[in-house]
């Protein structure tokens, strides 16, 4: 179980307070809300990219003591971003970015989002976004990670890319059993892709 | 007003040892008083075609074709014909993500007021009718929301009053709330005689705001018709399998994926992932000549 208890984050004033949410293996959780809400801080204290000035974040009952680049616990949790562009080195061939993490699974996991071999050998600006955010979700998955965070994932893509993707995402849930949080400000894909969804408020004005 | 005339537009990409197909033949008019909604995925040519409009290809692209917008060949004219007749005279751009399109130093306003003394307009009234308060005006880009940043690039692209807009992506990354908003503004442009060229990814978007929607695959234009018949009624597989993808309706992925620019098959590039594909696909299907037009061979 992930759990975010009480958390206040945010950059200089707090941009979420109190905070709590729970995502259950195997489970989906969408977070929507309106821009400016504190979707993507969620997202980024759950991911443990980002240390909340209060509360606490479990992975699987254990507290985590540490955020950012020494995370330890970090490895359990995945999580893609919405520009695809902005998540990989520029220098590396699609093959090198899901091989980034460490691993020798390439080849499978670039079969599970559906790249095939002349793209691996592309570099990003070759590629379209949607064949980019395909070999990030692959290189999110190279660890198998318990949780999964996508944030805003499926905003630079088409329909169909859309839900191709979260048919891989699915079918990894099935088989490994790991939870996933949805942000997005799209309700109709909310609705059809998560267990339940959870609303963040509009931010106060300020 | 004068419509735009686009007719059998190629762009090609040379690069070391392979050519990049980006648009083939693409035709397509449109008219004062209509918005067209060029759809497809990201890759397939959409921004290339807009970008082949404005004069903005890199130097590596070979174009072949017309587009006239009166009695400019878009295609022909020189940088200096394009930057002083046409950029923001007759074809105003709204780029996709308008917070970094902005100069990051200078206020809205100080970049709205020198639009419209280079382009003869009036930066009060263009501002206004973007919906934008005379306190907006006096931020920075950065103290701007995603929704003002839109109407401050919506009064940018309208200051020079040009009859025709492109709108690239305008809606990636925005609520919602905002989307409804800017196809309201749109769709009021377009009442009042202006002439829109929507390129997204977002068929929602697209059905909401489009008169005619034309759907791109691999470079060349599928199908285009009336915006509710191309998606609730599609005759290309693509556009269906396109519209059955969204999420409230079947949900379910076009299987496969699209051919490379560099390598497209001799007949429909669709055919590799289409369950109704025979031998007659081998040969490369014509976009047929009526209101609701398909190049298929075996439409839906």
């Amino acid at each position: 179980m992930l759990t975010g208890i009480g958390i206040t984050a945010g950059y200089q004033a707090p941009v979420v307070t109190d905070v709590s949410l729970t995502v259950h293996p195997g489970q989906t959780v969408g977070l929507a809300g309106p821009s400016g809400s504190g979707k993507s801080t969620v997202a980024r204290v759950l991911a443990l990219l980002h240390k909340p000035f209060a509360g606490t974040v479990e992975i699987d009952g254990e507290t985590v003591t540490g955020f950012r680049f020494k995370a330890r616990q970090r490895t359990k949790i995945g999580v893609l971003f919405q520009q695809p562009r902005l998540s990989v080195d520029p220098r590396f061939t699609l093959r090198q970015a899901i091989a980034e993490p460490g691993g020798d699974r390439v080849d499978e996991l670039a079969d599970l989002v559906m790249l095939t071999d002349d793209l691996l050998g592309r570099r990003p600006h070759e590629v379209s976004d949607g064949q980019l955010q395909r070999a990030c979700l692959a290189r999110a998955l190279a660890l198998k990670p318990r949780y999964l965070i996508c944030d805003e994932m499926t905003t630079m893509l088409d329909a169909s890319t859309t839900a191709a993707l979260v048919g891989v995402i699915r079918a990894y849930q099935r088989e490994s059993g790991a939870g996933v949080l949805a942000i997005s400000h799209d309700a109709t894909l909310l609705t059809r892709w998560a267990d339940e969804t959870v609303r963040l408020s509009a931010p106060l004005p300020r | 007003m004068v419509n735009l005339e686009i007719d059998r537009v190629s762009v090609r990409f040379a690069l070391k040892g392979a050519t990049v197909e980006a648009v083939n033949d693409v035709s397509l008019r449109i008219r004062p008083g209509e918005c067209v909604a060029l759809v497809g995925e990201s890759g397939c040519g959409k921004t290339v075609l807009a970008s082949a409009l404005l004069g903005f290809l890199p130097g590596n692209a070979e174009t072949s074709g017309s587009a006239r917008l009166g009695e400019v060949d878009l295609l022909a004219a020189t940088d200096h014909e394009l930057a002083t007749t046409v950029r923001g005279r007759r074809i105003g751009l709204i780029p996709q993500s308008p917070a970094s399109h902005l100069t990051p130093v200078r206020t809205a306003r100080s970049q709205l007021e020198e639009a419209a003394r280079v382009l003869g307009g009036d930066a009060r009234q263009a501002a206004e009718r973007a919906g934008l308060l005379p306190e907006h005006l006096d931020r920075y880009p950065h103290e701007l929301s995603g929704g003002m940043a839109q109407r401050v690039a919506n009064a940018l692209a309208l200051v020079g009053n040009p009859p025709l807009l492109i709108a690239d992506e305008p809606t990636t990354g925005l609520d919602r709330d905002l989307v409804d908003g800017l196809l309201d503004e749109f769709r009021r442009l377009v009442d009042d005689g202006h002439a829109v060229l929507l390129i997204t990814h977002d068929l929602a978007a697209a059905h909401k705001v489009a008169d005619r929607i034309a759907v791109m695959y691999a470079g060349r234009i599928v199908e285009v018709g009336p915006a509710h018949e191309v998606l609730d009624a599609s005759r290309h597989p693509y556009s269906r399998g396109l519209a059955n993808a969204l999420p409230e309706r079947d949900f379910l992925p076009i299987p496969g994926q699209p051919p490379l620019l560099t390598d497209l098959p001799a007949g429909c590039a669709f055919a590799p992932r289409c369950e109704q594909a025979t031998a007659i696909c081998e040969d490369r299907p014509v976009l047929t000549d009526d209101p609701h037009a398909v190049a298929c061979h075996r439409p839906c």
